[in-house]
């Protein structure tokens, strides 16, 4: 145990004699936090609205009134085509589109019920759904006031229609996703580079040949790693509860337990790559190309994996951020229990003894 | 041995220093090279051999003093200074997965050989190292002692005024090193001034001139005969370690 | 009493097994003897070290250490064997003492308790104890790396070119380290492709690709050369050599240090005198005592 405890002194004062290492690693859950979430937006003032008003008439008028004395719009732009959305939306400058049908004065009057479309960019999908929701706030608005002073139960339905982004993907889903990048890259790409950095100087040698059992050499070498990534998990749920309103819904244990697993997952990962890799650059190459990569593409983070084509959706199935991305989303933001996840985290824990025991199985207590 | 032209210098390094920092790495060197000369350029682990040579090939500013190097100025003309010499050393010399030939026509066309000019010494540097069957093989197929000697042909194929030479024999076997040194006694005597490090002392008996360096300063620079009988040495490297002992630096 | 035995080791690399680095290698090694294995790079000095510490298996033949069969009882061998790879394995970024402490530690040992050992070699060092290792020159890094492998005091040693790289001061003081600590007991199995470092050790094999050309004491490898050895000089030394290697007397003609070494084909000094009289060049000629580099080239121009 002593020699145990002596491996992992020597990993940490390496972590943190390698300073600009030691910052970036703790240093980038918050930046990527901080940039997802500044990028995300949802400060509305002065948005500019365009409308394509088909019946011009007094009701249309009014709300095109209340709409304007709002401080959240301005009317930019009135429209005559649906064709010209699409091109003041590709302009950038214009962000909602509201449609009001013809006859909407006739209908309010005679059928007590009228429609209005509003169309927005969702290619910044937090931007998109603060818009509508403050455009149907005040069509809302409008209606409860002729409701009142006509005395007659009116309703607008309002359609909305999200072009570009129709899952309104946003802070909800990217924490998740940056959870499951910062837990690889700390524990795949870190652990298998520190272990191949030993073969490349040759410490490894001599720890081989020394009464020191291989197996825990390279164990201890994953304890410094595993402890910097309940760090930075830590970091993450702070910043997204308290920076970013994102809430845990459901329970934290099982939250921090699910991370826990996805983070041995990548430790054994990281040890499978360090008994393959014999340069710290193909360590690197192999976490980048064969794990980041497949993380951020295939996990569901940036594209919903409903929408990929069928052999896109078979690979995404090994890719094991993809079932923790999931059950992220599951606990942390929809609030449900382990009951709905546990078909997930089943598959994590056989891959972790799957990736573990190929590990073992690999690793070699001799150079060749 | 070679025939040395000694009233034509092809390098003359006056006062020449550098400083990293307050740490003065050459300190004040002045020594000449005659044409087709062999020198012999020691010195233990960290007096400034590297620095120095940096300096004398283009690489690296001086931070006070002067040098001329095949004629031009390393201050003002070190592209100059680049194109008129070759180098080697033993970590770097061939790239490993080209083939011989390949390796010689790059290094080559680097230095603005024309293909004509390529091809026709091609043939005879091949003949020379019994390489004409090997000359599509890759280069990490070859004994690392006809690596070595490749890498000195291409190192000279340009036909540069200066070669410099680190630690080329690192390693080699003794009768490949014999080889590697008579390939050397041939450029010398063809006009090319051969600038070499070494930590085989019995090496340093071949040079026509050796310098040793200690602690930044050249302490010693003479024949090798001359070398021993001023420092009452019965070899080189009692001469050396005489010298180097007195270091009081343990730089790397 | 046999410290290292090794027996009709084969070790080849490739997928066709197209690489030999060791062909049919045997010898063995007495306990407390200082033996050096003495070849330039590539001759398979790490693979057989390799094979010595259990890095390595060997596709043929036994190798014991310390009684203990290197396969089955790696283990055991492991417990009682010091290692110096050719880079020293140092960690960079850990100081003098806390590297030395680590490696106590691993070998379930303290520093305290085997500082007798170190102490000739680890208190040139001492001074340096909270630099960091990568801020060492290359004699000092030498040092720590040897202290750190005979921190658990191990019966026998290995050191895989100690010396490669490292200048001539640094070279002659670690010798003298050695010697030092063979007084102490301590099998001592070294590797160098420095020839003249040969003289040093008690016994000596000569390795080139793979083979051994000689295994004896330095003194008896030299007794063994059997032909004439004469050395030549003169103003000329590139005109000589081209001299010599024409000579029919002249067997093998290479330069060697000062002089130019020539083997003869028999006991015939005076022919070759009046042989370079005719040539015309003034030159100085003296009988030479054959050293370490001559046998072993002689040895290599045979096998």
């Amino acid at each position: 145990m002593k020699q145990f405890f002596a491996f992992v002194k020597k990993e940490f004062y390496h972590i943190f004699r390698d300073r600009r290492t030691m910052i970036i690693l703790l240093a980038m859950p918050v930046v990527q936090i901080i940039i997802f979430g500044f990028a995300l937006t949802n400060e509305v003032k002065n948005s500019k609205i365009a409308i394509w008003d088909q019946s011009k008439d007094a009701a249309t008028a009014s709300l095109i009134n209340q709409l304007e004395a709002s401080r959240y719009f301005e009317v930019e732009q009135s429209i005559h085509t649906a064709k010209e959305i699409e091109s003041i939306f590709q302009k950038g400058e214009i962000k909602l589109a509201m449609i009001l049908p013809q006859h909407f004065d006739e209908d309010l009057r005679h059928f007590n019920k009228a429609q209005v479309q509003l169309i927005a960019d969702a290619s910044d999908p937090n931007v998109a759904n603060t818009l509508t929701n403050y455009a149907s706030a005040i069509i809302m608005d409008y209606q409860n006031r002729i409701t009142h002073e006509k005395k007659l139960p009116y309703t607008i339905t309002t359609e909305m229609r999200m072009l570009y982004n129709p899952e309104l993907k946003g802070a909800y889903n990217f924490v998740p996703g940056v959870m499951a990048m910062v837990l690889l890259l700390v524990c795949t790409m870190m652990t298998a580079i520190t272990i191949v950095r030993e073969k490349e100087t040759g410490t490894m040698e001599v720890m081989l040949v020394s009464p020191a059992n291989p197996l825990r050499i390279v164990i201890a070498k994953a304890v410094p790693y595993f402890l910097l990534s309940m760090v930075n998990i830590t970091t993450i749920l702070l910043l997204s509860v308290f920076v970013l309103d994102v809430p845990v819904n459901g329970s934290l244990v099982l939250l921090v337990g699910e991370s826990l697993l996805f983070t041995l997952v990548s430790l054994s990962l990281g040890l499978l790559i360090s008994t393959k890799a014999g340069s710290q650059q193909t360590a690197l190459f192999i976490s980048l190309v064969g794990l980041l990569l497949p993380t951020v593409m295939l996990s569901g983070f940036m594209f919903p994996i409903e929408n990929m084509p069928l052999p896109l959706r078979t690979v995404s199935n090994i890719v094991p951020a993809r079932w923790y991305y999931s059950i992220v989303k599951s606990v942390m933001i929809k609030g449900i229990g382990l009951n709905a996840v546990w078909k997930e985290t089943l598959i994590l824990s056989g891959m972790l003894i799957f990736f573990l025991g190929l590990a073992i199985k690999n690793f070699k207590i001799r150079l060749a | 041995m070679a025939i040395v032209s000694m009233n034509e210098k092809v390098i003359v390094a006056e006062n020449l220093t550098k400083k990293f920092g307050d740490f003065t790495a050459v300190d004040h060197i002045s020594f000449g090279v005659h044409k087709g000369e062999i020198f012999g350029f020691l010195g233990a682990n960290g007096a400034g051999k590297t620095t120095a040579m940096r300096m004398l090939s283009g690489l690296s500013m001086p931070t006070s003093g002067n040098a001329m190097v095949a004629g031009f100025d390393v201050y003002r003309e070190n592209e100059k200074i680049k194109r008129n010499i070759g180098y080697m050393s033993q970590k770097f010399s061939l790239y490993e997965d080209l083939t011989v030939r390949e390796n010689i026509r790059f290094y080559a066309g680097i230095y603005g050989m024309s293909s004509h000019f390529i091809k026709e010494k091609m043939g005879q540097v091949l003949g020379e190292l019994h390489l004409t069957a090997e000359g599509d093989k890759l280069v990490k197929s070859l004994p690392l002692g006809w690596k070595q000697k490749l890498a000195f042909s291409v190192a000279i194929f340009h036909e540069p005024r200066i070669v410099f030479l680190d630690e080329p024999t690192g390693g080699v076997d003794p009768v490949t090193r014999r080889e590697f040194w008579h390939m050397i006694y041939e450029a010398a005597a063809s006009g090319i001034t051969v600038f070499v490090t070494t930590h085989y002392m019995d090496e340093a008996e071949y040079c026509d001139r050796v310098s040793i360096m200690v602690d930044g300063r050249i302490d010693a620079l003479d024949t090798p005969q001359q070398l021993k009988k001023t420092y009452a040495a019965e070899s080189m490297d009692e001469v050396f370690l005489k010298l180097a002992r007195k270091a009081t630096r343990a730089a790397d | 009493m046999t410290a290292v035995k090794i027996n009709n080791v084969v070790k080849t690399y490739g997928k066709k097994k197209e690489i030999t680095a060791l062909s049919d290698i045997s010898f063995s090694v007495s306990k407390g003897e200082l033996f050096g294995i003495i070849g330039p790079d590539g001759a398979g000095k790490t693979s057989l070290f390799r094979i010595l510490t259990t890095l390595l298996l060997a596709d043929n033949g036994n190798v014991t250490v310390d009684g203990f069969d290197v396969v089955k009882d790696y283990k055991a061998i492991r417990q009682r064997v010091g290692y110096m790879p050719g880079r020293f394995s140092l960690y960079q970024d850990l100081s003098v003492k806390e590297n030395l402490n680590f490696f106590a530690t691993i070998f379930n040992t303290s520093v305290e308790e085997n500082y007798e050992l170190i102490k000739d070699i680890y208190s040139q060092i001492e001074p340096f104890k909270d630099r960091k290792a990568g801020k060492l020159s290359g004699g000092m890094k030498q040092k720590l790396a040897l202290s750190c492998a005979l921190i658990h005091r191990p019966s026998v040693l290995f050191l895989d070119e100690p010396t490669t790289g490292v200048d001539a001061v640094s070279r002659k003081e670690f010798w003298e380290m050695l010697k030092r600590l063979k007084e102490q007991g301590i099998t001592i199995l070294v590797s160098t492709p420095y020839m003249d470092e040969a003289s040093m050790c008690d016994r000596v094999a000569l390795i080139q690709a793979g083979k051994i050309l000689s295994i004896n004491t330095p003194q008896g490898i030299v007794e063994t050369f059997g032909k004439k050895l004469l050395a030549v000089k003169s103003t000329d030394m590139l005109r000589l050599l081209h001299d010599l290697k024409q000579c029919e007397e002249v067997q093998d003609a290479y330069p060697f240090g000062e002089y130019h070494h020539a083997v003869m084909r028999n006991d015939s000094k005076e022919l070759l005198r009046s042989y370079l009289e005719q040539r015309g060049q003034s030159f100085e000629l003296k009988e030479a005592e054959p050293n370490i580099e001559d046998c072993f080239m002689a040895l290599m121009k045979t096998s």
